[in-house]
């Protein structure tokens, strides 16, 4: 079983109420791996996320962490499992200060960073730890949205969006932290629009289109992609 | 004597003090209707029911048991917090998903029912409750007599108050409370059981009222519409105060207990009405309430 995916996907289908998003989603990801999900707006890179955190409740199909059954899982069982998920929205919580949202998810094992660590990481939050979190820039937040997640012992980040409206040089700082968090052994999966800076931490890619798994490379393989990838993202 | 705008002094301060009291009352319920709303987005009609068998606990446990008033400010709520336990596990939980019109009628249906059994059992006259010997008697302070006991309440109130709003500002508790009040599904994909943090919210708020109960108990008598007498003005409150807010619950309580007490004295024939014509204006002039985020 030494080969076998640490999250494993089969043939995932998810609804909102009646709309159909999903149909028969695929994904694998092995122990240590960081793997990109590109597709363009609407085409259900979200909605993975949350069918697979167990938001979305209406799903079928196969969802395994280490060969563990998610789908049958309550929604805080899947976290404990091991999952960190670092939403779209960033989900700042106003009526916290930054420490106390740092501080928010339980920790689901002993793995995780120290408090100090991850202040070096983000010396900024570190400054800030007593102001309001909502306060904060939008790229201080997406930090503490990734900082809150590490303090857990999350064995997989699910990242959705990371640079999303946020200026280069941020952009910048938060790739250097996924490097980083790669070079410790962190599994990551992580949804992008900017392949750019996708390339920087992919092992691999997924293809998504219209709720569809539509093709799966490896990372060094992207400039060889480039015409499948100008037409699914519409680029 | 003294007079202040030709008004006796000791009957001034006498309805100050009043109005005090009442405001510990309006402060107590409100605050535990303000989490409860805040957190499970029900509006605990029950929540009157639940003050009102938190004193009738205190006076069955005295009568039948032999317990008397200090256990019972421990028992009771422990009593109609489990009470509220089961009631929100096996039904309040069910209606989450629906329009919170059904969290209502549920807790107002209980409310009825609790109050209705009650008054069969024992009779809709107020039976009285004496306050525990150390707490007998009263001291002159000089420009007033004031019953200790009453001195107590104000005193035990605010400590209440004080202590679960540092429940829920400062510690760990508080801040999955206060998460999950803005977005329970984000705090519960994060680990949380937040079901059971729902669970444990409507029996702490229940439990409060309770407590509420038992301290009324030996000040208004122990009777089975206590309760939804007190409930009214508790829900105006929380709307001045807005819906949710913690520290808007409490200061409104105390605030519009002492401006009814005032009322009394320099007009009398408004203060039954005072508390209400304020929730009008308030809610024509700040729709979220005084201390509520406009959203
Ligand atoms: N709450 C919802 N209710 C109904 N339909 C939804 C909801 N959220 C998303 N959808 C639909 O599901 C589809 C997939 O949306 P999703 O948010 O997963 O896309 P995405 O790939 O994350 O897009 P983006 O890049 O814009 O974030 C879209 O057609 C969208 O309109
Ligand atoms: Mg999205």
């Amino acid at each position: 079983m030494r080969d076998a995916p640490l999250l494993e996907v089969r043939d995932l289908n998810a609804w909102y109420g009646e709309s159909h998003v999903l149909h028969g989603v695929d994904l694998d990801i092995r122990e240590g791996e960081t793997v990109t999900l590109l597709g363009r707006n609407g085409a259900g890179k979200t909605t993975t996320l949350r069918a697979i955190m167990g938001i979305l409740r209406r799903r079928e199909g196969v969802i395994r962490l280490r060969g563990q059954d998610l789908l049958k899982l309550p929604l805080h069982k899947v976290a404990q499992a091991g999952l960190g998920y670092v939403p779209e929205e960033r989900g700042i919580f106003a009526s916290l200060n930054v420490a106390e949202n740092l501080m928010l998810p339980p920790k689901v094992a002993e793995s995780g960073m120290s408090v100090e660590e991850i202040y070096r990481l983000f010396p900024n939050l570190h400054e800030r730890r007593t102001s309001q979190g909502t306060k904060l820039s939008g790229g201080e937040q997406q930090m503490l949205a990734i900082a809150r997640v590490l303090r857990t012992g999350a064995k997989i980040l699910l990242l959705d969006e990371p640079t999303e409206g946020l200026a280069p040089v941020i952009v910048q700082r938060i790739g250097d932290v996924l490097v980083a968090l790669k070079e410790r052994g962190m599994t990551i999966l992580l949804v992008e629009q900017n392949f750019r800076f996708a390339r920087k931490v992919a092992d691999r890619f997924y293809l998504m289109e219209d709720g569809r798994m539509v093709g799966s490379f490896p990372g060094p393989e992207l400039d060889a992609h480039m015409d499948q990838l100008h037409e699914v993202l519409g680029v | 004597m003294s007079t202040i705008f030709g008004i006796p002094a000791p009957a001034l301060y006498g309805q100050i003090l009043i109005g005090l009291i009442n405001g510990s009352f309006y402060a107590l319920l409100s605050l535990g209707l303000a989490v409860i709303f805040g957190l499970l987005r029900v509006i605990n009609f029950a929540h009157g029911a639940q003050y009102m068998l938190g004193a009738f606990a205190a006076y069955l446990l005295l009568n039948y048991v032999g317990i008397g008033y200090w256990p019972s400010l421990m028992l009771a709520p422990l009593i109609v917090g489990a009470v509220a336990v089961v009631i929100e596990r096996t039904m309040l939980s069910r209606l989450y998903s629906l329009d919170p019109l059904y969290g209502l009628l549920l807790t107002f249906g209980l409310a009825l029912i609790f109050e209705g059994m009650f008054r069969y059992w024992f009779g809709a006259a107020g039976k009285p409750y004496s306050p525990p010997a150390q707490l007998a008697g009263g001291v002159n302070l000089g420009f007033m007599f004031m019953p200790i006991y009453r001195g107590w309440v104000v005193i035990a109130s605010l400590v209440i108050c004080l202590g679960t709003w540092l429940l829920i500002e400062k510690t760990r508790l508080g801040a999955y409370l206060r998460a999950a009040t803005e977005n329970a599904t984000l705090v519960q994909a994060f680990g949380v059981n937040v079901p059971r943090l729902l669970t444990l919210t409507y029996g702490l708020g229940a439990a409060l009222a309770a407590l509420a109960g038992v301290l009324a108990a030996p000040i208004y008598q122990v009777s089975p519409l206590m309760g939804s007498n007190l409930i009214i003005i508790v829900f105006a409150v929380v709307v001045v105060g807005g819906m949710g807010s913690i520290l808007g619950a409490i200061v409104t309580g105390y605030m519009l207990g002492v401006l009814e007490g005032l009322t009394k004295v320099f007009y009398p024939e408004a203060s039954s009405i005072v508390i209400f014509v304020i929730m009008a204006i308030v809610l024509l002039v700040r729709p979220a309430g005084l201390f509520g985020r406009e959203e």
